[in-house]
């Protein structure tokens, strides 16, 4: 099973890569200890976003699917993490408002996924109208101000936002400071590796065959729109979990959170980074992550301008992504091999795996 | 024993008709050839028969069930393999990716490798098995496509225009390699223009003219049709 997490899916192999990957997640598992309080939440906030990022590149690189509803699903498991939390009384049933927010917007990605696959909705159509469910949610939520929108003890208060709701809790002790930041940094380890084995294994080959060509996918015996449906509700339900998370965080959500410039972003970070590969949007993400928030503190309106300058220079000059692009020419120094050399992995991951099942 | 009977079937476009009222049997282990000149619906009814598109009027059955409401995936699912006129292939995909991706519901380990392997081998792919699929010549698409058809091991294999764009040698080729998998028991279903690939593959030949059946029978027969030569095969090609 374990080699799955090597294919032609995914960039980086053999020692070199993993023992890349051991030293950056040493590095980040020691960073609290030589970093202020300050740093390691700006961390984990930064960490909040990736999986996100990481949805988004399984639906729009791998499954050919550009969502524009990832803020949607983080809106809809951020209040409904708000909601829960504060209904079931806060402490450790925080816990599980997580796992059930997460849920609820994979729920939600599964109604709307069903509607526009089965209906045949695709490529531009399918960003249209997952922009414009963001946009209605966006504006539904603005207009809670009043008393009579609340679930229960929780109000939804407008745009000035829910809060109210309990951090994540495990008995008495507040999952927060250092401690969040390491549940970020394990979510994060599980997601990646557990989408690596996704794309690797044979579901992920149907959904790049599907993304290359849906018709001779379906001429091959699979039913594309539940693989498409499976990718949509996956990365939706990524998108799900930044959102809870973030209401943790912070311990209140906005709709300005799901709105037009918070659903630009996703795709700005992913874009830059480079759509088809896991690694690249994972550390794309959080490199431009962390621009962004530092050049926040000096100006919001030009750290929004160099957004929209970082995707413009990606569309014009890198469209497979910088951070990809940088990574197959590390590869290639390295004498490893990456996406563009697929086929010659493909043939020896075959073997091994063949070799293991 | 009939395999897949086409019974009735008309497709229209608007006020166009297509193919009307076609009925079309094609037996268990046969090489039946679907010909026709250009705009005969020939296309069309291969279309109607793998589910792209649903027919306006009429069935069609296959091993006695009636799939016509099935979706494409259903009908593959059921024995039948399709390879498209133009060729479809996974481009941004290796070639061996393409075959693994047409076998891994099948087999899996070391047979889906051995099959693999021999399918790459068979369609002489083995040396370009680590290219991308869509740096491949135009008639190597073609090969890998018949090899992802054939992948699956179907009862039906369903080619349309299976040599457009191959050389006289790889057309040649490609009709000993159908005969190989008739004779191995496997019914095949061929849209085609190329005459001297027809005499080469067909048992029995069908030939739609203007949307509907205008003759069939066995080769010979057809080829001595003067009426058939008239309308496509032209008098010289016909003796």
């Amino acid at each position: 099973m374990f080699k799955l997490l090597e294919g032609p899916q995914t960039l980086g192999r053999g020692k070199k890569f993993w023992l890349c990957f051991v030293a950056v997640l040493a590095g980040a598992l020691s960073y609290p200890l030589f970093a202020d309080s300050y740093g390691v939440g700006n961390f984990a906030y930064f960490l909040i976003w990736i999986f996100m990022a990481l949805g988004l590149c399984l639906m729009w690189g791998y499954g050919g699917m550009l969502s524009f509803g990832q803020t949607l699903f983080f809106g809809i498991a951020g209040y409904g993490y708000g909601v829960l939390a504060i209904n079931m009384g806060g402490g450790t049933a925080t816990i599980a408002a997580l796992a059930l927010s997460v849920v609820l917007a994979m729920i939600a990605a599964g109604i709307l996924g069903y509607f526009m696959i089965w209906g045949g909705i695709n490529g531009i159509f399918f960003g249209i109208v997952t922009l414009s469910a963001t946009l209605v949610l966006a504006f539904f939520l603005g207009q809670t101000a009043g008393p009579e929108w609340h679930i229960g003890p929780a109000r939804l208060n407008g745009f000035n936002g829910m809060k109210g709701m309990d951090p994540l809790t495990v008995g008495d002790f507040y999952v927060e400071g250092s401690a969040l930041y390491y549940v970020m940094v394990a979510l994060i380890v599980i997601v990646y590796l557990a989408l690596r084995m996704l794309v690797n294994s044979g579901i992920g080959n149907v959904i790049v065959a599907t993304r290359e060509n849906p018709q001779r996918a379906e001429m091959l015996g699979y039913d594309v729109r539940k693989y498409q449906l499976l990718t949509f509700v996956i990365g939706s339900g990524l998108a799900g979990l930044s959102g809870a998370l973030y209401t943790s965080w912070g311990q209140f959500i906005t709709p300005s959170s799901i709105g037009l410039p918070a659903a630009a972003m996703p795709i700005v970070w992913v874009a830059f980074s480079g759509r088809s590969d896991l690694t690249a949007t994972l550390v794309g993400s959080f490199l431009l992550l962390f621009g962004f928030q530092t050049i926040t503190v000096y100006s919001q309106q030009a750290a929004l301008v160099l957004m929209g300058a970082l995707l413009l220079a990606t569309v014009m000059l890198a469209p497979q992504g910088f951070v990809l692009g940088i990574g197959k020419l590390a590869a290639g120094w390295w004498g490893g091999r990456g996406p563009s050399d697929a086929g010659a992995s493909l043939t020896e991951t075959a073997r091994l795996q063949s070799k293991e099942s | 024993m009939t395999l897949v009977e086409v019974k009735g079937v008309s497709k229209r476009f608007g006020g166009l008709t297509a193919v009307s009222d076609v009925d079309l049997a094609v037996n268990v282990g046969e090489v039946h050839c679907l010909i026709g000149p250009n705009g005969a619906g020939k296309s069309t009814l291969f279309k109607l028969i793998v589910g792209l598109y649903p027919p306006t009027q009429g069935s069609i059955l296959f091993d006695t069930v009636d799939i016509t409401a099935e979706r494409p995936y259903a009908r593959v699912q059921r024995g039948m393999s399709i390879k498209m006129q133009a060729p479809s292939v996974f481009k941004e995909l290796p070639v061996r990716q393409n075959i693994q991706i047409a076998l891994q519901e099948r087999l899996s380990g070391e047979e889906r490798l051995a099959e693999e392997d021999r399918l790459l081998t068979l369609l002489n792919l083995a040396a370009d098995s680590d290219k991308l699929a869509g740096a491949l010549s135009h008639g190597q698409q073609q090969w890998l496509e018949i090899g992802m058809a054939l992948a699956l091991k179907p009862q039906l294999l369903l080619l349309d225009e299976p040599t457009a764009g191959m050389s006289p040698e790889e057309t040649f080729r490609t009709g000993e390699l159908i005969k190989s998998f008739n004779a191995e028991g496997m019914t095949v279903l061929v849209v085609e223009h190329d005459m001297a690939f027809v005499r080469q593959v067909a048992q029995r030949v069908t030939v739609l003219h203007l949307g509907k059946i205008f003759a069939r029978g066995d080769l010979e027969s057809i080829l001595q049709d003067e009426k058939v030569a008239e309308i496509y095969l032209g008098k010289t090609h016909a003796h």
